[in-house]
């Protein structure tokens, strides 16, 4: 296969120890990246520019208002469009000689090994736990390097996984964190909040360790985690050992993975997806109705107040004390929708007569 | 003796420092009891221990001038 456009790559085509053969290597991988949002938008962006010769991108989410302070692939104009379709018809214009295949879908094991068995390497850019252990398993199953990337508030994790080192070791995510935290424990992005460069950062940082991983240059984060500190500018580095222990056991074979089920591994369970979810004009309609009763799960400092009649009773404290709750349909909201469904989770075990709604996207969206 | 211990993601904020500093600690087991004692929310949390750069699995002795690390999974991108 013959890389085209080379004038564009010229600059790194030049660069001692990459040249021609780090560059053809690059045409010639295949890298799907799992998520477009903070992490995807840099690392897709990049891959791209550089010449990676097949992009996969997985994302079933629309682009928001709110993404686009750290998700720089898209515009104003792009809000409400599919991320997958949205930043492969970008990329496809930044770069038009390589191939972007699009999977705008909600990744699950049933599907995974499917459409990560077609691609040489895998980059983690999702935002939540379900999705990275599941993607770390099938990795590890598949036999697939996995460039890990996290982020929380102003710190991120960048990790290679299941390459070999030299002495033919290697190790994944569960080597590392075994249990996952509950639900509620670990805030994201959307919940915790995060400064626009910071994904800008550590996506980079993952974009280079693939191409590291492709071209041959340089050493690669392989059983090691590196940790970087935005506020501080400190960077910490770990070395990664197997752990060997019942707990970190991966599922034996792609059957077992089928068979996972990784939103109840990571604590969330079905009832919550039972829990209505409201829009904004919905909510905005039943907030005026006296058979419903309206819960801020949101911690007592959280800011902004709301608007309207309310109580408020933290998920930390449901997740103590059963509340008492006077009417028989109650909703639920929180800063962005997360929080509210686990505690309509929680609380629909202990009332399993009421109803409880949730307002989708949190009181974010009531803007 | 002398042992560092160096705080990652919402450690941080719970114990409201990026690093401690600690005498006669025999091993990490011992460490961790001794925090979530002294930093009740601690006990909640579920982080992994490296100590001089290198993660344990299990528990390990801690000598004078190691430095220990306390990180806790992030999931957010």
């Amino acid at each position: 296969m013959e890389i085209k456009g080379k004038a564009r790559y010229a600059r790194q085509m030049i660069l001692k120890g990459f040249g021609p053969a780090g560059q053809q290597k690059l045409f010639q991988a295949k890298v799907l990246v799992i998520g477009a949002g903070g992490l995807g938008c840099p690392i897709l962006q990049y891959l791209a520019a550089a010449g990676v010769g097949t992009l996969g991108i997985v994302d079933d989410d629309t682009v928001e208002l709110s993404n686009l302070h750290r998700q720089i692939l898209y515009s104003v104009a792009d809000v409400g469009r599919l991320k997958a379709d949205c930043a492969a018809e970008k990329l496809s214009l930044y770069n038009p000689d390589i191939q972007i295949i699009s999977y705008p879908l909600q990744l699950s094991n049933q599907n995974a090994a499917l459409i990560m068995s077609k691609f040489d390497i895998v980059i983690d850019g999702s935002d939540n736990f379900p999705t990275r252990y599941m993607v770390n398993d099938a990795c590890a199953l598949l036999n697939l390097p996995l460039v890990y990337g996290a982020l929380s508030e102003s710190e991120g994790q960048v990790a290679v996984f299941n390459v070999s080192d030299a002495a033919g070791r290697k190790v994944n995510y569960r080597d590392i964190f075994p249990n996952p935290p509950q639900p509620g424990e670990v805030l994201n992005c959307a919940e915790a909040g995060v400064l626009g460069v910071l994904p800008g950062i550590i996506g980079t940082m993952q974009a280079s360790e693939a191409i590291k991983l492709i071209s041959g240059v340089g050493e690669p984060l392989i059983n090691q985690m590196l940790i970087y500190n935005l506020y501080t500018n400190h960077t910490y580095k770990i070395n990664l050992t197997s752990a060997d222990t019942a707990e970190s056991i991966l599922p034996p074979d792609l059957d077992a993975f089928l068979e996972t089920d990784y939103n109840w591994f990571c604590g969330i369970r079905d009832n919550a997806s039972e829990i209505q979810e409201l829009s904004a004009g919905e909510f905005r309609e039943l907030m005026l109705d006296e058979e419903y009763e309206i819960i801020d799960v949101r911690e007592l400092a959280e800011l902004p107040l709301a608007p309207f009649d309310h109580i408020r009773v933290p998920l930390s404290e449901i997740r103590k004390k059963v509340p008492a709750l006077e009417k028989e349909k109650i909703i639920l909201f929180c800063h962005s929708g997360v929080r509210s469904v686990i505690a309509g989770g929680l609380l629909q075990e202990v009332y399993p007569e009421k109803e409880f709604f949730s307002l989708k996207g949190g009181i974010l969206r009531l803007n | 003796m002398n042992i560092k211990i160096l705080l990652f993601g919402r450690l941080t904020e719970l114990l409201g420092q990026n690093v401690l500093h600690l005498e006669d600690m025999a091993d990490t087991d011992s460490l961790s009891r001794f925090l979530s004692v002294q930093y009740p929310g601690l006990a909640q949390i579920n982080y992994q221990i490296a100590v001089n750069q290198e993660i344990i699995h299990g528990n390990r002795l801690l000598t004078d001038g190691m430095t220990v690390a306390l990180m806790p999974p992030f999931s957010g991108g």
